[in-house]
């Protein structure tokens, strides 16, 4: 099997609050992050297809159709909004990064024909990040 | 779809500490040629990267595998402390009888770790320098 990453930035903004919570709650669990007029990121976002090489092409997919995808599917959806108000898939969730990673995993999924979506990884900043694989999948 | 997929929250920490690579068990000649310009007898030292990963279920209301401050409040207590300006050879007393090798290290952080007790440790990965990364897993 062979793993091929690329990576995509793009810059949004959001806040945390759950209306399940209490104000003080918000306040105690999210921190600065509770801030109501919400606060930004730079976002990296790398995604690794799983495959064989083609035997003609020599690739796993095409990397001009994984770029595409990825402007489709999420630099056109999320870069430059508001994730809370302007991303529908993420309605109604806190978009932690374990949850906006979560959400681009079921984005790309169905949309990766050539090889396998293999691993998300989301970085919110150089420090933190959120990664989605198939329960079991190989860590690389 | 949750089920089927796994969630891994992942965080960086930093630290600078020296060591030496000296062991007993080898000779003056030996423990310089095994360790080159790591034996040197007075240490050197190294600004570390931790990367922890950590994983398990995320929580409906927050949308967090681990509240970030909590997990901050672990791993400072457990290793930046500890290990921060200090000599990992003379200051961390498993390294008076082990190689402060970064493989050792890991197995180290890993083991102060692994009873984090509000998500799953899945893998401690150490940069000792920009150019040499050492990962472990238990």
């Amino acid at each position: 099997m062979v793993y091929l990453t690329r990576k995509i930035e793009f810059s949004a903004s959001h806040l945390y609050h759950s209306p399940a919570l209490s104000v003080e709650e918000n306040r105690r669990i999210f921190g600065k992050c509770n801030n109501p007029h919400g606060h930004g990121h730079n976002y990296t976002l790398e995604v690794t297809v799983e495959g064989e090489p083609d035997p003609v092409t020599g690739m796993v997919l095409d990397l001009k159709e994984l770029k595409a995808i990825l402007e489709r599917e999420i630099t056109e959806r999320m870069d430059h909004r508001f994730l809370n108000y302007e991303v529908a898939e993420l309605k109604g969730q806190i978009p932690t990064c374990e949850n906006i990673a979560r959400v681009i995993w079921k984005l790309l999924e169905p949309k990766i024909t050539q090889g396998r979506l293999h691993k998300v990884r989301l970085y919110e900043s150089a420090d933190i990040f959120a990664e989605c694989c198939r329960n079991g999948a190989s860590r690389a | 779809m949750s089920d089927a997929l796994k969630v891994v929250f992942g965080r960086r920490y930093r630290f600078a500490a020296s060591h030496r690579l000296h062991t007993e068990e080898l000779s003056e000649a030996e423990n310089s040629r095994v360790f080159g310009k790591c034996n040197n007898r007075f240490g050197h030292g190294h600004n570390y990267v931790v990367e922890i990963h950590v994983s398990g279920p995320v929580d409906p209301v927050t949308g967090m595998i681990v509240n970030l401050t909590e997990l901050d409040r672990f791993v400072e207590r457990e290793v930046i402390e500890p290990f921060d300006h200090k000599s990992l050879n003379e200051d961390v007393e498993a390294f008076r009888t082990k190689v402060p090798t970064t493989e050792n290290l890991c197995k180290e952080i890993y083991g102060r770790l692994k009873d984090f007790p509000l998500a799953k440790l899945e893998l401690v990965r150490i940069e000792e320098t920009s150019n040499n990364a050492f990962e472990y897993a238990g």
